[in-house]
């Protein structure tokens, strides 16, 4: 029974709170810049006005156009379930954090897919780009995963977060795992220095180019499988990172604290990515390589100072 | 079933496809004979998979054995079947069925259909022969047969120079390929001469014996199977070929050669030595990033395809080399682990690159091109071949919740594991053999974008993609069917995993150290758990549903909030939409980061746009060039020394007899001192 709730609120509530995140990181960014910005919960009206309307469809728009966004959406969704935002206990998906990138890869490949459905320009270079990040980040990450797993003995998330919570230290090792996939999440999310949500220059767009074409309920959707894979890496790094109150059985009261610290975790990596987007300036596009070079170095050393710890030991 | 009865199908088997053969060659004069061929052709693979299937899904792994008095004097012929054998004749025979019903379509329309038919079931039996052999002999006369009837294919169009080209380039690497695996099988047989499989098992050859030996079958397996540097052939003989033809020799044919090698270092070579696993492993991981990227480069559906061939092999050696590094180290359950999952993505790439290169086959059936720039739109036209592409895509892309995926999982599971390994080299080399395939999977992923994206989707971009026709109910089975098993291996992977990790075990572990399976075996029905150190689960059960039930909420709820409507209009483009298709995104212009990216260091790639003076009307043109490493530092000086040699050598063909006498005479001397010293 638990379980199910907890099966339940592990499918809901990031869903739900996706877009009040996304509000919460547009508004902290425009109070930095001095202006009022957007209210808090904007987001939420303009999903409900995209649902509202009718899609428009270009005349020779397939069958994959219009199942993409669904399938997409469908694949984050499962990815965000598999991970443990506030409870390892009863969790055992059989997901394990490579699937979790794979089934992100599959979201990736179908909006690539979509954008180029149609036939237009701007589709095919915001599908080009899309692909030539997730080349150079997939790389960078794989090796930080096997950074992480040298720790925690596992790739399945649940065993991280204890593994993590069972107080291995502080290391460098893991500092610059940590460096590895925020630089990797930075990239996958689309936000600056990499990609430009808010851009409304087509030749810098990457995501949004890729998806010009929609309108209606498609769009409505692809904008909530943007914002939700937001909170899913924000808390993809804060049950690895800091697995602090995460409840380990179906506790009533430690499930509510380990919710309410998740909330909490998710704001403040909000904030952190606001400011971090504020302070920086977008990159060129053949800058990226040297940018998620420097992940996957981050990610060798960290491997690589692993091993000399386990030696010295 | 016994073992008795095994035999006796798989002789029927052999027995049919040589008829077959004879019945092929008189398909030019009677064409009414290519549809019955071609079913007895399937017909005969359909028995091979049930006698390999018998055996696969025996619990206790029968092997089996059989003496022919046929062959050369005193030695006979061996055969035997386990295993290992068996899954390969699984693997053979399935891509079998599929290329002889997409055939019965597909030859229709051929001007000389004996090209095809009389070597196509000889080739078919030579693929047949070589994992049943249980001596070198019988073994290299399967090899041999395999190799000269399928450059016989290679040669199906022989009016096109290219073609002649590729088949010369394959028989010359085939050639050198027997030599060095006669060379190894010499090494291992010594001086006694055992050259029965099972002599070679019970010997112990010297390290360095054994390392010759290693090293021997590595040149001849590898470069059958396209492991860099040796892969230069494949990219030109596979596309070559017919289409049908085409998956049976990057789906079956490279999986052979992969046979050969886990045969040979596993069971013939002796005790491994931990660093031809590294060896192997290292040369893996680069093959597939190589070939990820030049298949990313490639504007020809076929070619591009052969290129992600050698890339699947990278994966799959790499796999292999670490099991080889394992079971050196003594650690025979992350042995079993990896060899599980080099045998397990050997069996999914032969699925989803046969469908792959049937669907380029119909692809140009229903357009007559090759070349990805003059297609698009393929999606409207070919109704039901679309689909069954995109699940060749996505399942060679390894995203859940596919068979690419599982067993690209277990690989890496592998590489996570090799960080345990004793040896510092090998702890290094782990971290960049996993970035290297996690590199080579994400190319492969922007690759196969490519090619969809390009020849399926959007506008046609010439006349013949525009005016494309579905292709014949035979040849969509053939895909339909391939693409259903990437489901069903996807969803349940531990269904062919179970009798996978029986074979594992035994080549892993043939003194049965090892106490437990590879696998947790009370979920296998639902995810696949390896054992060992590091702990992990993927349930493609989960995947499978959990996607179609969180795809399916999501569209009900969409549907009923916001009515289901769509309406249609012109493409909005950011208002700027140009009629013209040539306005849309190309196969060049779509790799052109990841070419200026990693090309511009590996293979050189160079682009050059000239522009007309200003004022002039004329077109600007745009030229990419690239090469390949292999070619440019080992092929063409390689070429160029033997011509160099072999001109200086001419000379010898116009001496005077007394000069030749003198000669042999002196060889001769030469000779009995050699041997006057040696004793």
């Amino acid at each position: 029974m638990t379980a199910l709730v907890i099966l339940i609120v592990q499918l809901i509530v990031p869903v739900a709170l996706a877009p009040l995140l996304t509000g919460f990181v547009r508004k902290i960014k425009a109070r930095l810049l001095g202006r009022r910005g957007p209210a808090l919960l904007q987001p939420y009206r303009d999903l409900a006005r995209l649902m509202r309307k009718e899609p428009v469809l270009a005349h020779n728009a397939s069958w994959l156009f219009r199942g993409a966004p669904y399938g997409a959406f469908g694949a984050v969704w499962l990815a965000m379930t598999a991970i443990p935002i506030f409870t390892t206990s009863s969790l055992s998906l059989g997901l394990d954090l490579i699937a979790i990138a794979g089934l992100l890869g599959l979201a990736r490949i179908l909006i690539a897919l979509a954008g180029m459905d149609v036939g237009t320009s701007f589709g095919g270079i915001g599908a080009s780009r899309e692909m030539t990040i997730g080349a150079l980040a997939e790389p960078a990450l794989f090796v930080a995963i096997i950074a992480l797993a040298l720790v925690a003995n596992s790739t399945a998330l649940p065993d991280m977060a204890k593994a993590m919570g069972d107080g291995v230290g502080l290391r460098v090792s893991l500092a610059l795992a940590l460096g590895a996939i925020v630089m990797v999440a930075i990239a996958e999310t689309g936000r600056i220095p990499v990609d430009n949500p808010a851009t409304h220059l087509e030749l810098t767009m990457v995501h949004e180019a890729m998806v010009l074409e929609y309108s209606g309920r498609h769009l409505a959707m692809i904008e909530l499988g943007a914002m939700l894979k937001l909170a899913l890496y924000l808390s993809l790094i804060a049950c690895i990172f800091t697995p602090w109150g995460i409840a380990r059985d179906a506790d009533a009261a430690a499930l509510a604290v380990g919710l309410g610290l998740w909330l909490a975790k998710l704001a403040a990596g909000g904030l952190a990515l606001a400011i971090f987007e504020t302070a920086i300036a977008k990159m060129r596009v053949f800058r990226y390589p040297e940018f998620l070079g420097a992940a996957l170095l981050f990610g060798i050393l960290g491997v690589v100072f692993l091993y000399i710890s386990q030696h010295l030991k | 079933m016994s073992g008795v009865d095994q035999w006796a199908l798989i002789g029927m088997v052999q027995a049919m496809f040589l008829v077959l053969a004879v019945g092929g060659c008189m398909a030019n004069r009677w064409p009414v004979l290519i549809v019955p061929l071609y079913a007895l052709a399937a017909l005969a693979c359909l028995i091979g998979t049930v006698a390999a299937l018998s055996t696969l899904l025996a619990a206790d792994g029968g092997v089996s054995r059989l003496v022919l008095p046929v062959g050369l004097p005193d030695i006979q012929s061996h055969l035997r079947l386990d295993g290992l054998a068996a899954l390969f004749l699984a693997i053979v025979n399935i891509g079998g069925i599929a290329a002889a019903v997409y055939g019965i379509g597909y030859d229709a329309h051929v001007s000389q259909p004996a090209r095809i038919l009389a070597p196509f079931p000889l080739f078919l039996a030579g693929m047949n022969l070589v994992p049943v052999a249980d001596d070198a002999f019988t073994f290299l006369i399967g090899w041999e047969l395999m190799s000269v009837a399928s450059w016989l294919l290679v040669l199906t169009s022989h009016e096109q120079a290219d073609n002649r080209r590729a088949a010369l380039v394959y028989l010359t690497m085939a050639a050198f390929g027997a030599l060095a695996l006669l060379m190894a099988f010499g090494a291992l047989a010594g001086a006694g001469g055992g050259y029965t499989f099972e002599a070679m098992r019970r010997a112990t050859p010297s390290p360095t014996i054994a390392t010759l030996a290693a090293l021997a079958l590595l040149l001849g397996a590898g470069s059958k199977a396209g492991l860099a540097p040796l892969h230069v052939w494949l990219p030109l003989a596979h596309p070559a070929a017919p289409s049908h033809v085409s998956a049976l020799m990057s789906g079956a044919m490279t999986k052979v050669a992969l046979y050969a090698l886990m045969r040979g270092l596993l069971e013939l070579a002796g005790t491994p030595q931990w660093w031809w696993g590294g060896l192997l492993a290292v040369i893996g991981g680069l093959t597939a990033a190589l070939g990820a990227l030049q298949s990313l480069t490639q504007n020809d559906t076929k070619t591009l395809l052969a290129y992600s061939t050698i890339e699947n092999i990278g994966v799959i050696a790499a796999a292999l080399g670490l099991a080889v590094a394992f079971k050196a180290s003594g650690q025979t359950l992350q042995a079993g682990l990896a060899l599980t999952a080099a045998l397990f993505h050997a069996l999914n790439h032969s699925l989803f690159k046969s469908l792959l290169f049937l669907g380029a086959g119909a692809v140009l059936h229903g357009t007559g091109t090759r070349a990805l720039d003059r297609l698009g739109g393929l999606i409207h036209r070919l109704r039901w071949t679309a689909p069954l592409v995109l699940i060749g895509c996505l399942a060679i892309s390894a995203v859940p919740p596919l068979n690419g995926f599982a067993s690209e999982w277990l690989v890496f599971q592998s590489v996570l594991d090799a960080t345990g390994l004793g040896h510092w080299e090998m702890k290094f080399a782990a971290p960049v053999v996993g970035a290297l395939l996690a590199l080579a999977a994400a190319l492969a992923a922007a690759g196969f974008v490519r090619f969809y994206g390009i020849a399926f989707l959007g506008r046609p971009r010439d006349r013949a993609a525009a005016g494309a026709h579905e292709v014949a109910p035979s040849m969509l089975a053939a895909m339909a069917g391939l693409a259903g098993l990437c489901l069903a291996f996807g969803a349940w992977p531990g269904v062919p995993l179970a009798p996978l990790t029986r074979i594992a075990t035994t080549l892993a572990d043939p003194s049965g150290v090892l106490s437990g399976p590879l696998l947790d075996g009370r979920t296998a029905w639902l995810a696949v758990a390896p054992h060992g150190e590091l702990t992990a689960v993927y349930s493609g059960l989960v995947a499978a549903l959990g996607l179609a039930a969180l795809t399916g909420i999501v569209v009900g709820v969409a549907s009923m909030v916001s009515g289901g409507r769509v309406r249609r209009g012109p493409a909005w483009d950011c208002g700027f939409p140009n009629p013209d298709p040539a306005t849309q995104y190309t196969a060049s212009s779509l790799s052109q980061p990841l070419r200026r990216i990693f090309g511009s260091v590996v293979l050189a790639a160079r682009d050059r746009v000239e522009m007309p003076p200003a004022g002039d009307l004329g077109p600007a043109r745009f030229a990419s060039t690239l090469r390949d490493p292999a070619w440019h530092y080992l092929f063409d000086p390689l070429i160029g020394l033997i011509t160099r040699a072999t001109e200086r050598l001419n000379l010898l063909q116009f001496l005077a007899i007394r000069v030749y006498l003198s000669l042999m005479f002196a060889a001769l001397i030469g000779l009995l001192i050699v041997v006057a010293v040696a004793r």
